[in-house]
């Protein structure tokens, strides 16, 4: 428990890079969230057989960590971690699929590996563009955003007030767990009556808790909208942002830039 | 000053589940009076303080804020005239960072930008929370909590400060400055805690709820006094009133 605590749920690390003054850091939310999502839509609409022409895609995350002084080997950190999930998705692909699509050298290379190998790019391609995202916009800011672009309220305040309290939520769970194991120092794994009745409480807990807080929003006059400090502004230079993004993704979409350049440099040789 | 009045008659509440919090309670409390609210736990403390802010509705009788009644035409003005401190700070301060949390109430009155920027350093200034305001709450420390979360409620700018439980969970020292902050402040005060020693130095007026019923209501020195009534209200002197165990009877 502890150890996910740390790692997985060690969100607020990313919303303390928030913090920081850099180009990107200061354009508007709703811009980045939109090219987020718009190189997300990009790199999933990828054929499986397609490993290199999502490559160019890499160009994305590699501005941005450099233009908003990223630390690079933390937000891979959080990537690994993640990874597992993906590793599952395609780790039967190279065994099920096992017809050769294209020789590298003596080697053929079956198309499992292929599209195991484009599974593995595409998801860490979305996941790193998240990271990115919210390590420049701040968890708040795009759910501030994601109202904005009219995604219904109710949405992104449950969202909102789920990253606060999600700390809270794992603080009683783990002790929780502490209490229980204390108690029980042969058993190695909870049983599942024990993990039950564990979880029920945890719920009727969040519930009470939901109640107070809802009663203190209630206090200071809460009247079902989460205000923003400042007015949003977009200006000339976050469209520019978004639609030059935009343009590339398009362009690395319907033209496969390394190929193009493969047979460039190749028939130059020629 | 007639809008700094608390007049509660002859309120009763019974929660959903049957158990019946309050029997009858009335009293008044006038401009400028701190007052504490003791009692046993379960006696109805907590629910009584919710009565006074509206959050929850009397089943009988009624909560009067300075010149009008608790209802829901009221609610929007009585909560702006009532701030309430909750026991739990994790309860109150739900935004993401300390500044937005204490934006929070007067980003909902809709005041200008440059007011609320004005009142939400003029309120952790109070405080002595400044440093804070761009931390994330969960990642400050019980006393820090403490000190934002009453800020949060001082930029509403309440002529009434109702509080549950301020010094619980707090270090000796974060109590002491908390008792000092509270001390500093001119609103009218209601406090409801099992920290009789707390009570004594700020309330010169205490209320004494003993299942769900008013057991005594007058100076804090004289109830603090009374053997009897305390003990049947499951309560102590004040360690300060008691002799000392160590250095011998005074």
């Amino acid at each position: 428990m502890s150890k996910i605590e740390s790692a997985l749920f060690d969100l607020s690390g990313l919303d303390a890079l928030a913090l920081q003054q850099s180009p990107i850091h200061r354009l508007d939310p709703r811009a980045k969230v939109l090219t987020a999502l718009a190189f997300a839509i990009t790199v999933v609409s990828f054929g499986k057989y397609d490993l290199t022409g999502p490559l160019p895609l890499l160009a994305y995350p590699v501005v941005l960590i450099v233009l908003g002084d990223l630390p690079p080997g933390y937000l891979l950190g959080k990537l690994i971690i993640a990874s597992p999930f993906a590793l599952v998705v395609g780790v039967f692909n190279p065994l099920l699929d096992r017809a050769a699509l294209t020789q590298l050298g003596p080697l053929n290379v079956s198309g499992g590996w292929i599209s195991f190998g484009s599974i593995l790019l595409r998801f860490g391609l979305t996941l790193l563009a998240a990271l990115i995202l919210i390590a420049t916009t701040g968890f708040n800011a795009v759910c501030l955003a994601l109202t904005r672009l009219r995604v219904p309220r109710v949405l992104t305040v449950q969202l909102m007030l789920l990253y606060r309290y999600i700390f809270v939520l794992t603080g009683e769970g783990a002790r929780m767990v502490r209490a229980w194991s204390l108690r029980a120092v042969s058993e190695r794994r909870m049983p599942s009556r024990i993990f039950s009745s564990l979880a029920g409480q945890l719920l009727l807990r969040a519930l009470d808790r939901a109640q107070r807080i809802h009663m203190a929003m209630l206090s200071r006059g809460f009247e079902g909208e989460i205000r923003p400090i400042r007015p949003l502004r977009l200006g000339a230079a976050d469209a520019a942002f978004a639609l030059a993004w935009t343009g590339f993704f398009v362009l690395v979409r319907f033209y496969n830039i390394p190929r193009l350049l493969g047979r460039l440099v190749t028939g130059i040789a020629q | 000053m007639s809008h700094h009045i608390v007049e509660v008659k002859d309120l009763a509440y019974t929660y959903p589940g049957g158990t019946r919090a309050l029997r009858g309670v009335s009293f008044r409390i006038v401009h400028g009076e701190s007052v504490g609210i003791v009692g046993a736990n379960g006696a109805g403390k907590s629910t009584l303080l919710r009565h006074l802010n509206g959050t929850v509705e009397p089943a009988q009788g009624s909560v009067r804020v300075g010149d009008f009644p608790i209802t829901r035409k009221t609610l929007h003005q009585v909560r702006r005239t009532v701030g309430m401190v909750f026991q739990d700070p994790d309860d109150q301060l739900f935004m993401p960072t300390v500044y937005e949390d204490v934006a929070f109430g007067p980003l909902n009155l809709g005041l200008p930008t440059a007011e609320i920027e004005n009142r939400v350093m003029q309120s952790l200034d109070t405080v002595g929370a400044a440093h804070l305001r761009d931390r994330p709450p969960y990642r400050l420390s019980g006393g820090e909590k403490r000190a934002v979360a009453i800020a949060t409620v001082l930029s509403m700018t309440p002529d009434i400060l109702v509080l549950d439980e301020p010094t619980s969970n707090l270090d000796p020292k974060a109590r002491r400055q908390l008792i000092e902050l509270l001390r500093s402040f001119r609103h009218t005060k209601i406090i409801a805690s099992h920290d009789l020693d707390m009570i004594l130095d700020l309330c010169e007026r205490t209320i004494v709820i003993h299942e769900g019923r008013i057991t005594a209501d007058g100076p804090t020195a004289r109830i603090f006094n009374d053997q009897n009534l305390l003990a049947e209200s499951h309560l102590e002197k004040p360690l300060r009133m008691q002799a000392c165990p160590i250095c011998g009877p005074r």
